[in-house]
């Protein structure tokens, strides 16, 4: 078995144990980005050089008898839609294609602070908009389970690196389910934190009052440990939460007793792929099993969230990108005025997709339009966190599908932008709701393409879902499945 | 048919926070380009805004001062449109829910008091600074920008359009001003251009309620441009009704070169700002006690001041409106009657010689090289007798160069008044010897010749003699 395959904690205590040096598994990891890179493509930047300083700065810490932290000497990789300081930051957009910012994230400053190897900067759907990372401007990125498939989106580099064991641990970010549902295509472990409960600041915005970065890793345990690094009450965002940040890995605990798990009907949809409803009730039963109740539980807004989601989100997209218009960073593109450089800079720099959502942002919030779109979406978005409110009256987490297929061929939904809005159906609503929500594995379909499950928590309660997760891993080994990749496992 | 002007004004007053309003960059003005800026300010991919504190604050003391209701629940908005001074492609600003608003102030035009009210006022941000190397963006080859003044903090004072004069709207203006600097939250500096007026104005048939249509002129930055651009409107308004034409609604610019407005026919004019709730800053919620504490910090305003002035000194209302008009001003008056002056001769000072002089040299009050202390001395001296009023114009002149004591310059230059009856009695005699035509020009009738005979003996006193003693003892002596 290779030091690629194991998730952070079992890395870090071998590295505790001096079984392994950091140099020794960042060069594992960086054969295995040569091994399978150019088939996954899950990168946009790989800082080889500094990964591997970076590694040998904790072997000698190491060597010196010093203490290291969680994540020191662990090889992970961050998408590129968070700044990092000196390395180029993309979005996977043309027109921040040679853009490198001069300041950290907040989550970059706090990840930096545990010394990890940072590995590079990962693929993404341009500025976070869409499900399948093929609105990347320089590449799709492909599933590891089967290269002819997407690996979702739009944090799909975050999931198919960890996935296909180019990254031991990776940060994504999550507007509408870009966590979860790549977590979900790719069998790795996706979380999407409270609203509020990690820093935005230096996340390139999307849509502001949606927008959560969080952890994609191989298990459980390794996301509650980074969580406990990222999360806490940061200055620069006004929207961070005051509230105490616990001990997440304290809620590693192997015990779902007494545990009510709600399950709300509107979720599971017509048109879910038989296969991945057949998974998420197989996992309902092995939780009566362990203990848990299990209540039906109703959601009557569901229906109406796409809809609502797919106003706000644009509409705060829009103003959000307003920025980029080759005045004082990223690309120009030349004209005979001051309007038609701005014209042509975004005309020739945005994707698609980015333009599809500049539109109907723009026209949602278009004087006459306003109240029937952008403020009626609001109202929607009241109703559907009331909803949730209701429920979380009865029960202590909510299970739900991520996505109600697995992972699509690559190609095959791109010609239809409604259809993939509608993939989204079962995670946009804990954005609207600001709620907490985690991705786990539950199943592999007849082709051997993975399955997810969503664990759904109350504001500020990380912990009941991280310990229904927790609990149902234990049971299983979907964690320690490999792709098969380049030809060696 | 006659017309009457409705005026309204939207005044942009820059606060004197020490940073900007959503980051920690300096707000200092006169900073080399590009010097006071970060990533926040820069709207770099990824940043947020933090409110400045201190901009609140201003922003619900500007309201009290102006007798407005507070927001207890207030919210910033994203005012979208596309400048390259605009980092971010809008103006953090607030829409529907500003700090205060329904407020009023009182202005005086002739002895006139009216009431104007004020809309609304709200927490923005301010802009960059274009650098063109022609005069405007079309005309120009390149254009740099300066990012130091984008994120200095704003108050945009919305008024009611109340005034139906350029005089109504300049004497607003000045008491807007001198309420802002009354409670400390601006500079004011006209010429920095701490204080903009954005103009309203528009034409009705005297007698009619209903709007005409308004033509807005953008950054007004002088009293003297605001009047002027004012009249001119109203002149050009007026000939366009009468020659049967229609007023065209838009955004002109008012040349101060040529005493003109200008069309500026761009699409400003239809500008859709796509308001939003700005998604980045919970909203600002105060608490009654918070209000209660800024009331309680607030300084005596300039109506009260004036009153006080009339009630406390016996001043005429125009003089205490003179006085108070700048915060600066009625502190230098405080100042001189501090010193034991009498206040009608402090103010008759103040409004006559130091500010004839101050205005010649564009000097502002605060820096006034006759200093309040001096000024009280100087008038103490008239209050003794120890010098004229007329000897106490040389001194004051002197003074202003010179930084020595009144009392050390009358003495030095030897002005002190001749209050000895021998010694202006002798000179009488002088000069009664020696102008008998006017002497017997008086003696025949003709009282206003005594006037040259006052004049003769100051001209032989060098203007030290008390000039109360020589009419006295000219009008005995001749009687």
């Amino acid at each position: 078995m290779r030091l690629y395959e194991k998730p952070a904690h079992v890395l870090h205590d071998m590295l505790v144990n001096k079984e392994i040096t950091s140099v020794e598994l960042t060069e594992d990891v960086l054969a295995r980005i040569d091994e399978v890179e150019g088939d996954v493509k899950a990168y946009l930047t790989i800082t080889r050089e500094e990964a591997l300083a970076q590694a040998k700065a904790v072997d000698e810490k190491i060597a010196r008898g010093e203490e290291i932290s969680f994540l020191e000497g662990i090889p992970g990789a961050i998408k590129d839609n968070i700044c990092t300081k000196g390395i180029k930051t993309t979005c996977a957009s043309k027109i921040l294609e040679n853009f490198v910012p001069p300041y950290d994230a907040t989550v970059m400053t706090k990840i930096k602070a545990e010394n990890p190897v940072i590995l590079g900067k990962l693929n993404m759907d341009e500025f976070a908009m869409g499900g399948s990372t093929e609105n990347s401007a320089y590449h799709p990125t492909c599933n590891p389970w089967n290269t002819e498939c997407v690996p979702g989106g739009s944090s799909g580099g975050s999931a198919a690196s960890v996935a296909a064991g180019t990254a031991i641990w990776s940060l994504g970010s999550d507007t509408g389910g870009s966590i979860r549902q790549p977590a979900s295509f790719c069998g790795v472990v996706g979380l999407k934190p409270t609203y509020g409960r990690v820093s935005r600041y230096g996340l390139v915005a999307y849509g502001s009052s949606l927008d959560q970065i969080g952890p994609v890793t191989r298990d459980v345990t390794d996301c509650a440990n980074i969580l406990n690094i990222i999360a806490g009450h940061d200055d620069m965002d006004s929207t961070s939460s005051v509230a105490e940040v616990p001990d997440f890995t304290k809620a590693l605990v192997e015990d779902v007793k007494g545990l009510k798990i709600g399950l709300p009907k509107e979720y599971f949809v017509k048109g879910m792929d038989p296969e991945v409803e057949k998974a998420i009730r197989t996992a309902i039963e092995k939780y009566k099993e362990m203990g848990a109740e299990i209540v039906e539980i109703s959601l009557p807004h569901t229906d109406y969230a796409i809809s609502a989601y797919y106003l706000i989100a644009p509409a705060e997209a829009a103003t959000n990108l307003q920025r980029y218009d080759g005045v004082n960073y990223g690309e120009r593109v030349e004209g005979e005025d001051l309007v038609s450089m701005m014209t042509n800079t975004r005309t020739e720099k945005f994707g698609e997709e980015v333009k599809r959502r500049i539109v109907i942002g723009n026209y949602a919030l278009s004087a006459g339009y306003y109240d029937a779109y952008y403020l009626k979406a609001m109202k929607v978005r009241t109703l559907v966190a009331e909803d949730y409110a209701k429920a979380f009256e009865q029960v202590d987490v909510i299970l739900a599908p991520v996505a109600p297929t697995t992972a699509f061929k690559i190609g095959e939904m791109s010609g239809d932008p409604l259809q993939m809005y509608l993939q989204d159906a079962c995670t946009v609503p804990l954005n609207l709701a600001g709620l907490p929500g985690i991705s786990i594995p539950c199943g592999m379909s007849s082709k051997g393409m993975p399955i997810g499950m969503q664990l759904i928590g109350k504001a500020l309660d990380e912990e009941n879902i991280i310990r229904a997760a927790y609990t149902y891993e234990q049971s299983q080994d979907y964690h320690t499945k490999m792709p098969q990749l380049g030809g060696n496992n | 048919m006659k017309y009457e002007a409705v005026i309204g004004l939207e005044i942009h007053c820059e606060l004197k926070t020490k940073t900007k309003i959503f980051c920690g960059c300096a707000t200092e003005f006169g900073a080399d380009q590009n010097t006071h800026v970060c990533p926040v300010c820069l709207g770099m991919p990824g940043v947020l805004p933090t409110v400045n504190q201190r901009v609140v604050e201003f922003g619900i003391k500007a309201g009290l001062a102006t007798n407005c209701e507070i927001n207890k629940y207030s919210k910033f908005d994203r005012k979208n449109y596309y400048y390259p001074d605009l980092p971010k492609n809008w103006q953090t600003s607030q829409y529907d829910l500003p700090i205060a608003e329904h407020g009023w102030v009182d202005i005086d035009v002739n002895g006139e008091k009216k009431c104007i009210r004020l809309t609304r006022i709200h927490m923005e941000e301010d802009a960059g600074k274009l650098v063109h190397s022609g005069t405007t963006i079309k005309d120009s080859n390149s254009s740099n920008v300066d990012y130091n003044r984008t994120g200095v903090p704003l108050l945009e004072i919305v008024s009611e359009p109340d005034m139906s004069s350029a005089e109504e709207a300049r004497a607003y203006m000045e008491k807007i001003k001198a309420i802002m600097e009354y409670i400390d939250v601006s500079n004011c500096r006209m010429e920095e251009g701490n204080l903009r007026a954005d103009i309203n104005v528009s034409l009705r048939p005297v007698g009619t309620k209903e709007l005409g249509t308004r033509t807005e002129m953008k950054n007004i930055n002088s009293f003297k441009n605001l009047e002027d651009a004012i009249n001119y409107e109203i002149e050009r308004q007026t000939e366009v009704l009468e020659d049967g034409g229609h007023i065209v609604q838009e955004t002109r610019t008012y040349d101060p070169a040529r005493g003109i407005t200008l069309s500026m026919r761009s699409k400003e004019n239809a500008h859709d700002y796509r308001y939003m709730p700005e998604p980045d800053l919970p909203p600002i919620v105060t608490s009654e006690e918070t209000i209660e504490k800024y009331r309680s910090e607030l300084p005596e305003l300039p109506d009260a001041r004036r009153a006080r002035l009339e009630e406390e000194f016996g001043l005429s209302d125009y003089d205490a409106g003179i006085i108070t008009s700048s915060r600066a001003m009625a502190e230098y008056f405080d100042a001189v009657v501090a010193t034991g002056a009498d206040a009608k001769l402090a103010a008759n000072w103040i409004m006559g010689d130091l500010l004839k002089n101050l205005n010649d040299e564009g000097i502002d009050i605060s820096k006034s090289p006759v200093e309040a202390q001096r000024l009280g001395e100087m008038i103490q001296l008239i209050m003794k007798d120890t010098i004229s009023g007329k000897i106490a114009k040389k001194v004051f002149k002197e003074m202003w160069t010179n930084t020595d004591s009144p009392e050390k310059i009358v003495k030095d230059k030897g002005l002190v008044q001749i209050t000895d009856t021998k010694a202006i009695e002798g000179i009488v005699d002088e000069v009664i010897a020696n102008n008998q035509k006017a002497v017997d020009d008086y003696k025949s009738g003709n009282k206003k010749a005594i006037g040259a005979l006052v004049g003769q003996v100051m001209k032989a006193s060098k203007g030290k003699a008390n000039p109360q003693m020589v009419n006295k003892l000219l009008a005995e002596k001749l009687n």
